[in-house]
């Protein structure tokens, strides 16, 4: 009889079972992990998020929500985890991302239009078919302004526009919005802010907002996310159901300023923390 | 649309008013050129320099029009501006592609970085000589050095083009769902077209350097170098100055026509 000396050891080690989120959900992140300059910035994070809502981000200076939909959105990768959006990968699903800096984020070398319709061209849609696309976009969204002037003759807010058009050109399964109105003035805000709600009354395209504005984050969502300081969890999950549209009325609803209290309660609980 | 009507009333107002002034300054310009050439003049009158070094401006400038106007000058100066363009052209068509794909990769940029640093910053009328000995004193000569070093030039300001593009425009792409390719054609380099044009209007100027330095040196048979170092030879003063002229003037061109030529290509540069 012989005897193998020092034969390997196989341990088995079970594969953690992918869970799903409930029922509604549309994106699922299971184990992410993101290390800076090896520094956990998220460290085996899950997170459900619902399909057709508003999921607005809060939470402390540097907890990383940019970093968050960056991840999501894949423009930056992550160390380890799994994300899905309705079971499929990032390749398979179109997105939308609406940037702070419009500046830095449409072409200033194609005119306006042109702009808008790029991402229907990097899907190969015919001629007629993005002269369609455009022509909705631009109805929904009653432009007033020249869309074949270049984007740095436009304003701050026209800019802006154009960059949310773009993002929903492609009919997005999810728009993610970083910071969007922290560059504009208020006035041009208040009608950005009005325009995405409409469109999300039309098409109930899910959205994550990153936003430092706690009224425009309670305002705008169905969900508001709080983050904690890093390495950083979820602090809560409030939900804010009142009816769209929602108006400046909305702002005096006592359902409007409990959620707003509740969640700068958690804010600075987590932020003293 | 009815908003900005008043504006535009505001404008042609505006612009009314300062049409008057404007008159006068759009002569400034002027005044250095003809400052100088009165105390140009001074000098000569008063004797302070011999009249065989510094012949008067009259006469230096009836020279270069009439020389300019098919004179001796013309054929000079048509030949400087070929090989100019040739050299600038050639240096063009190899650089942009090199420059913008070194750019578009970091890691190949980086290793050879000190080697275009290194010739960038030798100057490229040293190597005169040296392109002597292998080119010999034909045209060739003349052209492939001052190719060679517009070539570094355009390589140089290509590549760090696309390395300095907006990070955020890519993304932009990316996110969208640009393949590596489509963000080449579409981002990177339109982003690179800014720095590039910084290096084409380097390079065309430093061609012509080139091509006037290799053209004074022994053998050569045309060009504005030739033509200087020519009468300068014989002490035809008046053709000198004439010759520096127009190569003054060619180079002043030049610059002029790329300035103009950014501005209608790179419409988005500062804004």
């Amino acid at each position: 009889m012989t005897r193998v000396i020092n034969a390997p050891i196989v341990v088995d080690v079970p594969q953690p079972r992918f869970r799903p989120g409930p029922q509604g959900t549309h994106i699922t992140i299971r184990g992410l992990t993101k290390y800076f300059a090896n520094w956990p910035l998220y460290e085996n994070f899950d997170l459900d998020i619902p399909k057709g809502k508003i999921v607005s981000i809060f939470g402390p200076n540097g907890c990383g929500k940019s970093t968050l939909i960056n991840m999501i959105s894949g423009l930056i990768p992550i160390d380890s985890g799994e994300i899905l959006f309705d079971g499929k990968s990032l390749k398979d699903t179109t997105i939308g991302y609406v940037f702070q800096n419009y500046r830095e984020a449409l072409f200033p070398w194609w005119r306006t239009i042109e702009n808008i319709a790029y991402p229907l061209k990097l899907m190969g849609k015919s001629k007629a078919e993005v002269d369609r696309r455009v022509e909705e976009l631009v109805d929904s969204f009653d432009v007033k302004f020249d869309l074949n002037r270049f984007p740095y003759e436009l304003s701050g807010g026209q800019q802006q526009t154009a960059s949310i058009m773009r993002a929903l050109a492609p009919n997005p399964e999810v728009l993610f919005l970083d910071e969007p109105f922290s560059a504009l003035d208020f006035e041009m805000t208040l009608f950005i802010r009005e325009k995405l709600q409409e469109v999300f009354m039309k098409t109930h395209t899910t959205m994550m907002l990153v936003s430092h504005d706690l009224e425009e984050a309670v305002y705008l969502a169905d969900q508001i996310l709080l983050l904690t300081k890093r390495p950083t969890s979820i602090a809560d999950i409030l939900s804010y159901d009142d009816p769209r549209p929602r108006t400046v009325s909305t702002l005096s609803e006592p359902s409007f300023i409990s959620t707003k209290r509740r969640s700068l309660e958690i804010f600075q609980r987590e932020v003293r923390r | 649309m009815n908003a900005t009507t008043p504006w535009s009333v505001a404008q042609t107002e505006g612009a009314a008013l300062s049409t008057r002034k404007g008159d006068l300054a759009r002569l400034l310009p002027l005044v250095g050129p003809l400052f100088l050439i009165v105390i140009w003049d001074l000098v000569v009158r008063f004797g302070l320099i011999k009249a065989i070094l510094l012949p008067p401006p009259t006469d230096t400038i009836a020279t270069l029009i009439l020389g300019m106007l098919g004179g001796p000058l013309l054929y000079d100066f048509w030949v400087t501006l070929y090989r100019t363009l040739v050299a600038f052209g050639i240096a063009v068509l190899l650089g942009m592609p090199l420059g913008i794909a070194l750019g578009s990769n970091e890691r190949a940029y980086r290793s050879v970085e000190f080697v275009i640093d290194f010739f960038r910053s030798t100057p490229a009328s040293a190597l005169i000589p040296l392109f002597l000995l292998i080119f010999g004193t034909s045209d060739v000569n003349k052209i492939a050095i001052a190719c060679f070093g517009a070539w570094l030039l355009v390589v140089f300001n290509c590549a760090y083009g696309v390395i300095n593009a907006r990070k955020q425009r890519i993304a932009a792409a990316k996110v969208m769902g640009a393949s590596r390719w489509q963000i080449f054609k579409d981002v990177l380099v339109w982003e690179s077209l800014q720095a590039s044009f910084v290096g084409l209007r380097s390079a065309v100027s430093m061609a012509l350097v080139i091509v006037v330095v290799a053209e004074m040196f022994i053998g050569s048979e045309s060009g504005l170098g030739h033509k200087i170092i020519n009468a300068q030879q014989v002490m035809n003063t008046k053709m000198m100055y004439a010759a520096i002229m127009s190569a003054g003037i060619l180079g002043y061109a030049l610059n002029v026509a790329f300035l103009a030529l950014e501005r209608k290509i790179v419409h988005w540069s500062g804004r």
